[in-house]
């Protein structure tokens, strides 16, 4: 072949070596791409010698040519691609270095540190009881606040003049029939309400605020919580009772934790009893009472004592607050001053 | 209630370790609060006469005692009591010797001088919780002995039992020793008895006139009385259960109730020979033993003299005052009766006046009870009256309200289905009759007969627990109900819990204000207090109604973080108000507000939006009907129709400052039966419309006076079907926009179901939009 003596191929190798050499000096992304439409483009040199093919009139020479342009441009197009990687590569290390925020102290700006607000310790209190006893099967009932005697205490087996209703200091509410309304004294009214409304099988939990005339101080608040446990089905029995009692203990204190039932005496339950809860240190917690509904109660309640029997149970929700939170004192939890509430996220 | 182991271990052979014992009481339901071991010698204290006394002239608040402790030597003491004098016998605390409180005695010594021991009180010697200086001991007392010993202090241990209402016989020792002894299986002996030999018959004339309050009267007749002091023993027993010696006859009668749970009096039998019971007539007149002059009521019940029918006692409660024992009293009339519970209650209410007697008539004493009483009442005066002498004939009145024994049957199937275990019919029969309960078997039934001192008991379940309680509650068992019941939370308790977690989300936290507010409270926010619940007996009368808005509290809560230093604080509650209605009842319903310090109207309605969307629901804003207490041109009312579901907006500045609250208040409340009843269908879903959607900018010129809702509301209907969502995205007020007018800027996105919008569609839709936009009184922006 006797092509080495053609011209354009000189201007091509020309080209292609400034070209290479351009590209290698390009000093960033842009400036690589305005060269390389410049180089590859119609107006660039190796397009003038591709626009020269057709003056090639040997037919072997003009094919030699075309292909050494494809290379050609194959070669600039590599080689401006490896260059861009490399200066998309430092540029993005410029920018990332030029992006330096303290992210400590974006932590502590307002947006950042825009926080969750809190629900009351109480509250959680009670959302953790109740989740506890949806799981052993229990659904939730609620009642009002505001009751009538007739709940709170005559459907409780305490009739009127009962000497146990002095087991509790009532708030009263002015009346045309004094002493008819009550400020509820505790959740137990619920009972009777869930008794006379669901049919049967009943297995509930009551949580509410109760009332009491006590003089606030430093464990005792006129206006705290309880949780109150109702079972009625047929068949059930006061070891039914224990053992429901032990299921809670450690679903929501922990495996370690176990409970007794020793005597003692509401009107509304027979047999009676206080629960108390054993820490795996050996420590007891006083938790609250409990017992086998009553008949009078059932009856109260609507129920048929031969047919329905059940257990009751109830304990303060603000104590188990107090204590997971080692709160000195219940009126710090009433306060609603933010610097208490603030601590528990 | 206190209760002395000395006094049970004579009753019953029950072991002696204080421990055991109290772990027996708590498990019968007797529950031990406090376990006090009393009277311990405290060994290296001795008695000794302070020989002489000294002042030193630099040491003015302390005195150098010389004393002998009987051995022959003078030791010198510093004391800073002051109520000693030479010739006194005293406790000495010797050198080495350890003190009840921990404190080692040790050479102690004052401007160079050393003291050799320590005079004590009785506080020091762990005898008394208060004391006004030294104990002082008789003066014949020998020197160098333990002052216990001197004093005849017994040592014991104090039982303090949280009694459960219902157990009226624990107010007893005899009720408590019973229990225990039924526990540990040893036999019940009572306290001991020795009256010797009884007097001739001497029966005292008694009528009862009030037959149902005092259903049984008895008055034993004793003589050889020499009033007197106490024994030793007795007057320490009753210090130890927290009465005060007086003499031989009060004392004897005060330890009997103590121990038999049967108040009694010792009337002068010279003075008071016949009785009469009756209800006293409105007015009368009687001072009690505790000198008050009391104003009778025609309910209260009276122990009269029957020779003239003059009070001598307020029956059960307290007696009178010139009927008391004197030191000439020879001969005593002693009283023991049974009175119904409640009167006796009342009375001792009425005149403030709970007595150790009507605490325990108020509770049920036993009508039985009483010769018991009697014997051990003259047991006791033998001591110190070795004549005492009890005569027989004792008047008794019964009358048909006199407690009976009640038969009642059970059977051992009723006990397993009421525990859930099978106790054998044998152990049923001896557990009932260890108690008293006089049980026997008859094939699978047990009948017993209940003691009058159990008034507490009188049907089946009544048995049961008491079976329950001697089998021991830890012998039950623990078992699981076969439920068929599953757990869950309503939807209104899911909702609430979802409302909960959005408050917290907006970064709002959750307050618990007092419901009870002072009057005023409301009318202070704006708000009206006619439909308020009073309380007929508050704590204080700044909490003497209750709320009706949870306004009033929040914003006190909120002011107060304000005051400490907490100027933009969040608060939310959700709780009950409790307005009047003409049930019995009021309208309990529960309610959610929110205010924020700092907050204004977009703030409630942002929060408005956000609780909207979790809950999905939503309600139409009237900006035509201010709400009470609000801001009157920032706040609106939230309505479906004509019920209104909720406020929001800014509190009324006139109201921030009459509460002393700095800047703007939001707030938002909503009626929550409402909201959180509500079940939403769930959302059913939509294809994907992939069609391309074209959005349409659209700015008017609209008059303050017109809401903007009215405006979106027209655009709505008139892009109909192809509208996919509007959205207010530029509200601009001032130059090139009318004075009372604003310019705001729709972007309404529109596209079609079956194919691509074309611009004819769109030209369209435009052209509606804006002659509807005129329509509601907006002009399209050039």
């Amino acid at each position: 072949m006797a092509s080495a003596s053609i011209p354009e191929k000189d201007q091509l190798a020309v080209a292609l070596a400034e070209g290479l050499a351009s590209i290698a000096s390009a000093s960033s992304s842009d400036d690589l791409r305005a060269l390389m439409s410049a180089l590859a483009g119609k107006k660039g040199a190796i397009a003038g010698v591709k626009a020269s093919l057709g003056k090639v009139t040997d037919i072997e020479a003009r094919k030699e040519l075309g292909q050494a342009v494809n290379e050609a441009l194959t070669t600039l197009q590599d080689a401006a691609d490896a260059r861009s990687r490399d200066l998309r590569t430092s540029e993005f290390a410029t920018q990332i270095q030029a992006d330096r925020v303290d992210m400590t102290e974006l932590a502590m700006s307002a947006n950042a540190s825009r926080r969750r607000g809190r629900m009351h310790l109480v509250t959680q209190a009670t959302e953790r009881l109740e989740d506890v006893f949806v799981g052993l099967g229990f659904q939730i009932a609620e009642g009002p606040e505001v009751e009538t005697d007739f709940y709170n205490f005559e459907a409780l087996n305490m009739p009127p003049s009962h000497p146990a209703r002095s087991m509790w200091d009532t708030l009263f509410i002015e009346s045309d029939e004094p002493g008819s309304v009550v400020l509820r004294t505790h959740t137990s009214p619920v009972q009777i309400r869930v008794m006379q409304e669901w049919p049967p099988p009943i297995y509930a939990v009551m949580p509410g605020r109760v009332f009491r005339k006590e003089t606030p101080d430093a464990t005792h608040m006129p206006v705290f919580h309880q949780i109150e446990g109702l079972v009625i089905d047929r068949g059930i029995t006061f070891a039914d009772l224990a053992g429901t009692i032990e299921s809670f203990t450690k679903a929501f204190f922990g495996e370690g934790f176990t409970s007794r039932l020793r005597p003692s005496y509401f009107p509304f339950t027979e047999p009676s009893a206080e629960f108390d809860i054993r820490r795996p240190d050996g420590s007891w917690i006083e938790l609250g009472g409990c017992g086998m509904v009553h008949p009078h109660v059932l009856r109260a309640g609507g129920l048929d004592p031969e047919e329905w029997s059940g257990f009751a149970f109830g304990f303060g929700i603000d104590r188990m607050a107090k204590e997971r939170h080692g709160v000195n004192d219940i009126r710090d939890m009433y306060s609603d001053d933010i610097r208490f509430t603030e601590q528990f996220s | 209630m206190k209760i002395l182991l000395s006094i049970l271990r004579e009753m019953a052979d029950i072991p002696a370790d204080p421990e055991v014992v109290a772990v027996a009481l708590t498990s019968l339901g007797l529950a031990v609060e406090e376990m006090d071991i009393v009277g311990t010698p405290v060994p290296g204290v001795v008695t000794a006469r302070i020989n002489r006394m000294e002042k030193h002239p630099d040491a003015a608040k302390v005195t150098r005692c010389f004393v002998d402790a009987g051995d022959g030597e003078e030791r010198h003491v510093w004391c800073g009591a002051t109520n000693m004098q030479p010739g006194d016998v005293v406790p000495l605390a010797t050198l080495g010797t350890k003190m009840p409180n921990g404190m080692d005695i040790a050479r102690r010594g004052i401007l160079g001088i050393d003291s050799e021991g320590m005079l004590c009180s009785e506080v020091e010697l762990g005898l008394s919780d208060e004391s006004s200086g030294l104990l002082i001991l008789p003066k014949d007392s020998p020197l160098g002995v333990s002052p216990f010993d001197v004093l005849g202090i017994e040592h014991d241990v104090v039982f303090d039992l949280d009694l459960t209402r219902n157990r009226a016989d624990c107010w007893g020792h005899l009720g408590v020793a019973r229990d225990l002894a039924a526990h540990f299986g040893v036999e019940l002996k009572g306290p001991r008895i020795d009256v010797g030999a009884l007097g001739s018959e001497k029966s005292l004339p008694v009528v009862v006139d009030a037959e149902k309050n005092c259903a049984s009267f008895t008055i034993s007749y004793v003589s050889g009385i020499a009033v007197g002091p106490s024994p030793r023993w007795v007057a320490a027993r009753l210090a130890h259960l927290g009465m005060r010696s007086i003499n031989n006859v009060v004392d004897a009668s005060n330890l009997v109730m103590l121990e038999t749970n049967q108040p009694n009096h010792a009337y002068d039998a010279a003075v008071v020979s016949s009785f009469r019971v009756r209800l006293a007539t409105a007015g009368e007149k009687l001072t009690t033993l505790d000198g008050q002059e009391r104003s009778l009521d025609a309910e209260d019940l009276l122990i009269c003299n029957g020779a003239d029918n003059s009070a001598v006692g307020l029956a059960g409660v307290m007696g009178d005052q010139h009927s008391e024992i004197t030191d000439a009293t020879t001969t005593l009339a002693v009283e023991s009766a049974w009175f119904s519970p409640d009167p006796i209650r009342y009375s001792a209410i009425r005149h403030g006046l709970r007595s150790e007697a009507s605490v325990r008539f108020e509770r049920g004493t036993d009508p039985n009870a009483w010769e018991l009483a009697a014997e051990r009442f003259v047991t006791i005066l033998r001591e110190t009256c070795p004549t005492a002498t009890l005569h027989a004939g004792a008047s008794i009145v019964r009358t048909s309200h006199c407690p009976q024994p009640i038969p009642v049957d059970v059977s051992v199937n009723a006990i397993e289905r009421k525990l859930g275990i099978r106790i054998e019919v044998e152990r049923i029969v001896s557990i009932l009759n260890a108690i008293g309960f006089s049980a026997n078997a008859q094939g699978d039934t047990v009948s017993c007969v209940v003691p009058t001192w159990r008034p507490d008991c009188s049907e089946s379940v009544d048995i049961i627990e008491e079976v329950a309680r001697h089998f021991g509650y830890d012998n039950i068992g623990k078992t699981i109900p076969n439920s068929t019941v599953h757990g869950r939370l309503s939807n209104m308790q899911l909702r609430r819990r979802t409302l909960r977690r959005v408050l917290v989300g907006l970064g709002l936290d959750e307050a618990m204000p007092s419901p009870f507010l002072a009057p005023g409270d409301l009318a202070d926010v704006g708000l009206s207090e006619d439909d308020v619940l009073v309380l007929a007996n508050p704590l204080v009368a700044d909490e003497s109604i209750l709320r009706t808005s949870l306004r009033p509290g929040l914003l006190r809560s909120l002011r107060y973080n304000q005051s400490h230093r907490a100027p933009r604080v969040g608060l939310w509650e959700i709780g009950h108000v409790y307005p009047k209605s003409d049930a019995q009842l009021p309208n309990e319903s529960e309610q959610l507000a929110i205010v924020v310090a700092g907050g204004d109207a977009e703030t409630a309605l942002s929060q408005w939006n956000a609780i909207c969307d979790a809950l999905s629901v939503g309600a139409q804003l009237d900006q035509g009907r201010v709400p009470a207490g609000l801001h009157a041109t920032r706040s609106a009312t939230l309505a479906r129709g004509k019920k209104i579901i909720g406020v929001v907006g800014e509190i009324d500045p006139v109201v921030l400052d009459g509460l002393g609250i700095e800047g703007r208040v939001s707030i938002l409340e909503l009626d929550l039966t409402t909201l959180l009843n509500e079940e939403p269908k769930p959302v059913q879903a939509r294809d994907i419309n992939r069609f391309p959607s074209s959005d349409i900018d659209l700015a008017f010129v609209l008059p303050e006076s017109v809401p903007a809702t009215n405006l979106q509301r027209a655009l709505r209907q008139a892009a109909g079907k192809c509208l996919v969502s509007i959205e207010l995205f530029d509200v601009y007020r001032g130059k090139g926009v009318a004075v009372d007018s604003r310019s705001v800027a729709f972007r309404l996105r529109l596209q079609e179901d079956g194919g691509t919008l074309t611009d004819a569609i769109l030209a369209d839709v435009q052209k509606a939009c804006v002659a509807a936009a005129e329509k509601a009184g907006a002009t399209i922006r050039a």
